[in-house]
């Protein structure tokens, strides 16, 4: 291994792998997010549907953004998340 | 009249186009074009059965009823989504390798192949589906009812009950057409695929499309839509919590677990990464469709007549305003998530129903081997079309006799508590190495029941499957068993009520099961493939080649995947081995391959077992290698019992090299003790002789010698006597014959008889600690002494010191008597501590006339009394112990 590469290499595996944890914490991220309009009903008249509604459709688009921003970095496939490479990326079904 | 028969041709029209298109992709892919079907976008699209009709038009009534609720729906599986790098991933990657069938294979798979629990997923699925499936039923002849209803006022319920049953054959047929038309593992069916992502953009667009009629035909943009919302009876933010949170949790465990989701999320899957694209692709999805629900049911609910079936605005909206061309790509929108739906489910529950109820049996019921008679290809499709037509007839029954009055959430929400309860065993499968099979079957069993109970029967109220009483009282009067107030958790909305009690004692009983059993040995090997299945993908158990018979194999082979594609396989192995014709040699990558390509068919453990049968291995690798291992450690065992062993002989052959060394020096001093003995003998017998002979020859002998020469041998005849008395004294004791005078004394006293008798020669000094010798023995004194007495005259004889002196010492050692006798001589060399108790042992050059009988006579007599007697090296001279059992009295007192 050139060490000039391997450092490099590091960075981009290292990047990965906090995504990685990025991507197991954005469905907590997510719920937390909507279970948050529970807390307004308490208040003095309570919130309007249309506010509520307003809110959880914009969450719903930075979800989404953000998967996305996250899943860019995911490797998938076999070797992903593992340091060995693990044969076979598509096996296709007999036909 | 001319908007229904317009809606009957383009409905026509429609699911001719499906067809061809269905049929194009399928070919597309059997000729290897068509790479665009295996897209991320289509796989996206595809995972859009989620959004039923429950969805396009259940989802308005939903709002309608209660507000912003119905989005819990659409969260769970955004979140699940989201979350697909530690859930979704290693769920796909299982159902690759593992080469999984259905949500009933990936659970009975997991848990060591059972069948059992294979057979209960699938029931449950069953049980939970087919309400579903009548409400996709439902939806569509309910949506040709509205379009009949603008036409020519109320149509009966017959029409409607005929308009379902067409569709469920039309469904029948086209799930059967593209859905069975390879008998392939994996099941991927490509013009299925295909159909229903063009159904996901039609209804998408469909829906997208009312929204925009309703915010900007039948409103003025979104600020107005949203002052009629505020207007309208859901403008308040009223959510029980719970039922927020339980339903996003439903929804969630639902999308996983839905056997058609299985379906396409899995078993349909081309590619791990196309969960990348649908990580974000899908919540949009999902996001647009729930997008313009609300303004849908509120102005739905300000511009219908009250009463008016919410769950048909989208529909009627478009009627209603005479927009009938929306009004039709809103039916075909509706049509399309119904069908898509059925014709995935039936799919799905199909291929569980054949392969883990009708092939089994079946299998069973020839036999259990594949080659016996009858085409297995032709049994599995057989039983495959059957099941579909089954399951979609048995949800038209439901249908019809439901009546279908009920309101559509209602059953889907029934419908996802049922199939939630796969989830402990599914994903406590996929996490946890512990969990068993016993575990699984307990939850999944427990969960269905508590689910039964608590929601689907009560579903249909009070009065048609449970009695109004049990509503009221509970079943036997049994209060804290009532179905909606189970263990008297009273007042909670009963779908929460259901999705608590049940999932909770589902996982309850999922992990004290898993805790309690113990797995069996396919179970291990299984749980550890599935969990750690990163670790190492692909390892289905190998076949090692063996005597397996290729042209057996060719014929089940055929009969399971036909004629033509398994000659084709068979001759394409055999061409890779080198080999021309048919008969590839059964090496383990051919044996390997055709296990895979037999599993598409008949499932993963029943081909396995097809194959084992043939090449005449009927257990599974699994047992076999246990087996291998167990005699492995049956074999070391068994070493190590060697080694032992031969350790011990070593010990022995040790010991019995001793023991030869001490006989041969035994007899050497045998043979030596026998010229001694000789010698004695002789020498008083020549004596004895001759002086018998001068006394008999010799006439003149005066009285003074005639007395000189008997006492002469007088004294030699005395020696003889003692010589043999001592050799039968051993005798005797040896024999064990001795009979033991025994009886009270002070040891003192025996001491002192003892120096008494050998006091002859004064050249010893004897030791003695009197104050010691104050113990009382119950022994044979008379042999205790003859002990003492030796040992007092072997010191006399043998100690070589210039002042010969003899300590006696005695003292209590451990409740026994021990009397030490130790000269001040140069002791016994170090050779001879083996010899000096046997028999004529006679140490070093002796300058005696002992016959080494003494210390001989010594041990035996102490082994009569109970004691020992030994030789004590180390000391200043030679030393000698005595070692006595003494009773309780010791002391004179």
């Amino acid at each position: 291994m050139k060490p000039a590469k391997s450092v490099f290499l590091e960075r981009r595996s290292y990047r990965r792998r906090r995504m990685g944890d990025a991507a197991v914490l954005l469905p907590l991220f997510g719920t937390v997010l909507l279970l948050i309009p529970l807390l307004w009903q308490s208040a003095e008249g309570g919130a309007r549907t249309t506010d509520v509604m307003l809110y959880i459709f914009g969450v719903w688009a930075l979800l989404a953004g953000l998967a996305r921003l996250v899943s860019g970095y995911l490797e998938v496939g076999p070797a992903a998340g593992t340091e060995e490479g693990v044969v076979e990326p598509s096996h296709e079904g007999p036909g | 009249m001319a908007t229904l028969n317009l809606l009957i041709a383009v409905s026509i029209v429609y699911v001719v186009f499906l067809f061809c298109v269905a049929f194009a992709a399928d070919r597309a892919a059997r000729q290897g074009r068509g790479a665009w079907l295996r897209s991320p976008l289509i796989y996206t699209l595809s995972l859009s059965i989620y959004c039923t009709a429950w969805t396009f038009y259940g989802a308005v009534g939903f709002a309608a009823r209660s507000g912003l609720e119905y989005l819990t729906i659409y969260l769970g599986p955004t979140l699940v989504m989201i979350g697909w790098w530690w859930s979704l991933r290693k769920l796909v990657r299982i159902g690759r390798a593992q080469r999984i069938t259905s949500i009933a294979d990936m659970i009975s798979s997991r848990y060591g192949k059972s069948n059992l629990l294979a057979v209960i997923v699938t029931l449950i699925a069953v049980i939970g589906t087919t309400p579903y499936i009548a409400l996709q039923l439902q939806s569509v002849s309910l949506s040709f009812a509205a379009f009949a209803e603008t036409e020519r006022g109320l149509v009966d319920a017959g029409a409607v009950q005929d308009t379902a049953l067409y569709v469920a054959l039309g469904l029948v047929v086209f799930t059967i057409l593209f859905g069975t038309r390879n008998l392939d593992a994996n099941e991927r069916h490509h013009g299925v695929v295909i159909a229903i992502a063009l159904e996901a953009i039609v209804k998408l667009l469909a829906l997208l499309a009312v929204g925009v009629f309703v915010v900007w035909g039948l409103s003025d943009g979104i600020v107005h839509t949203l002052e009629r919302i505020d207007a309208s009876q859901i403008a308040d933010w009223e959510v029980s919590p719970s039922r927020w949170t339980g339903l996003t949790l439903v929804s969630a465990a639902a999308f996983l677990c839905l056997p058609r989701m299985f379906q396409v999320m899995v078993v349909e899957n081309e590619d791990e990464g196309h969960l990348r694209t649908a990580s974000w692709a899908f919540p949009v999805y999902l996001m647009l469709i729930s997008l313009f629900v609300v303004p849908i049911a509120a102005v739905g609910l300000e511009v219908m007549p009250t009463g008016a079936n919410p769950d048909l605005f989208v529909l009627k909206l478009p009627l209603l305003a005479g927009q009938e061309g929306l009004a039709i790509l809103s039916f075909l929108g509706g049509f399309s998530s119904a069908t898509s739906m059925v014709v995935v489910a039936a799919i799905a529950l199909s291929t569980m129903v054949s392969n883990h109820i009708v092939m089994p049996i079946w299998l069973r019921a020839t036999g259990g081997t594949a080659t016996i008679s009858g085409d297995v290809r032709q049994v599995a499709l057989l039983a495959r079309r059957l099941s579909i037509a089954g399951i979609v007839l048995l949800g038209y029954v439901y249908f019809s006799l439901s009546g279908g009055g009920t309101a559509l959430a209602a059953i889907g929400l029934v419908a996802f508590v049922g199939v939630s309860q796969f989830l402990p065993a599914l994903m406590g499968g996929l996490f946890w190495r512990g969990a068993t099979r016993t575990g699984a079957l307990a939850g999944l069993c427990t969960g269905f029941v508590v689910w039964l109970y608590c929601l689907f029967l009560p579903s249909f109220g009070p009065g048609v499957l449970l009695p109004q009483s049990v509503f009221d009282a509970g079943p036997l009067g049994l209060g804290w068993l009532r179905p909606y107030a189970l263990f008297g958790a009273e007042g909670m909305d009963s779908v929460v009520h259901a999705v608590m009690w049940s999932l909770l004692l589902n996982t309850a009983a999922f992990i004290i099961g898993s805790i309690l059993s113990f797995p069996s040995p396919m179970e291990r090997l299984q749980g550890a493939q599935f969990v750690n299945v990163f670790e190492h993908s692909r390892t289905a158990g190998s076949w090692s080649g063996g005597m397996a018979q290729s042209e057996d194999l060719l014929i089940m082979s055929q009969r399971i995947m036909g004629a033509r594609e398994a000659q084709a396989l068979f001759a394409d192995m055999a061409r890779r081995q080198g080999l021309s014709g048919y008969l590839p040699e059964p090496s383990p990558e051919f044996l390997e391959r055709l296990e895979r390509e037999l599993s598409g068919s008949v499932g993963a453990a029943t081909a396995h077992a097809m194959i084992s049968q043939i090449i005449g291995r009927a257990a599974v690798s699994v047992e076999d290698l246990l087996a291998v291992a167990d005699e492995t450690a049956q074999i070391m065992e068994y070493s190590s019992q060697l080694e032992a062993k031969s350790e011990e002989q070593a010990r022995t052959a040790r010991q019995l090299r001793e023991a030869n060394k001490l006989l041969t020096q035994l007899s050497l001093q045998k043979d030596e003790f026998l010229s001694q003995v000789s010698h004695e003998l002789r020498t008083p017998m020549t004596s004895i002789r001759a002086f018998s002979e001068i006394l008999r020859d010799t006439s003149e002998l005066g009285p003074e010698a005639q007395q000189k020469y008997s006492s002469i041998i007088h004294d030699e005849s005395r020696r003889l006597t003692r010589l043999l008395d001592d050799l039968l004294d051993l005798s005797v004791l040896e024999s064990g014959k001795v009979t033991l005078n025994t009886q009270s004394g002070r040891l003192g006293d025996m001491l002192d008889r003892a120096v008494a008798a050998t006091s002859g020669d004064p050249g010893l000094h004897i030791i003695r600690e009197t104050a010691q010798e104050d113990v009382w023995l119950t022994t044979d004194h008379d042999r205790l002494a003859q002990v003492f007495i030796n040992l007092i005259a072997n010191a006399r004889k043998y100690c070589d010191a210039p002042e010969p002196r003899l300590t006696i010492q005695p003292r209590m050692q451990d409740g026994r008597l021990v009397v030490d006798f130790s000269d001040n001589g140069s002791g016994i060399a170090m050779a001879d501590h083996g010899l000096i108790f046997e028999k004529f042992s006679r140490i070093g050059e002796t300058k005696t006339s002992g016959a080494g009988l003494g210390l001989a006579i010594c041990r035996e007599i102490m082994a009569r009394l109970g004691g020992t007697i030994s030789y004590l090296p180390g000391q200043k001279g030679a030393t000698f112990r005595v070692v006595l059992p003494v009773e309780t009295r010791l002391a004179a007192q």
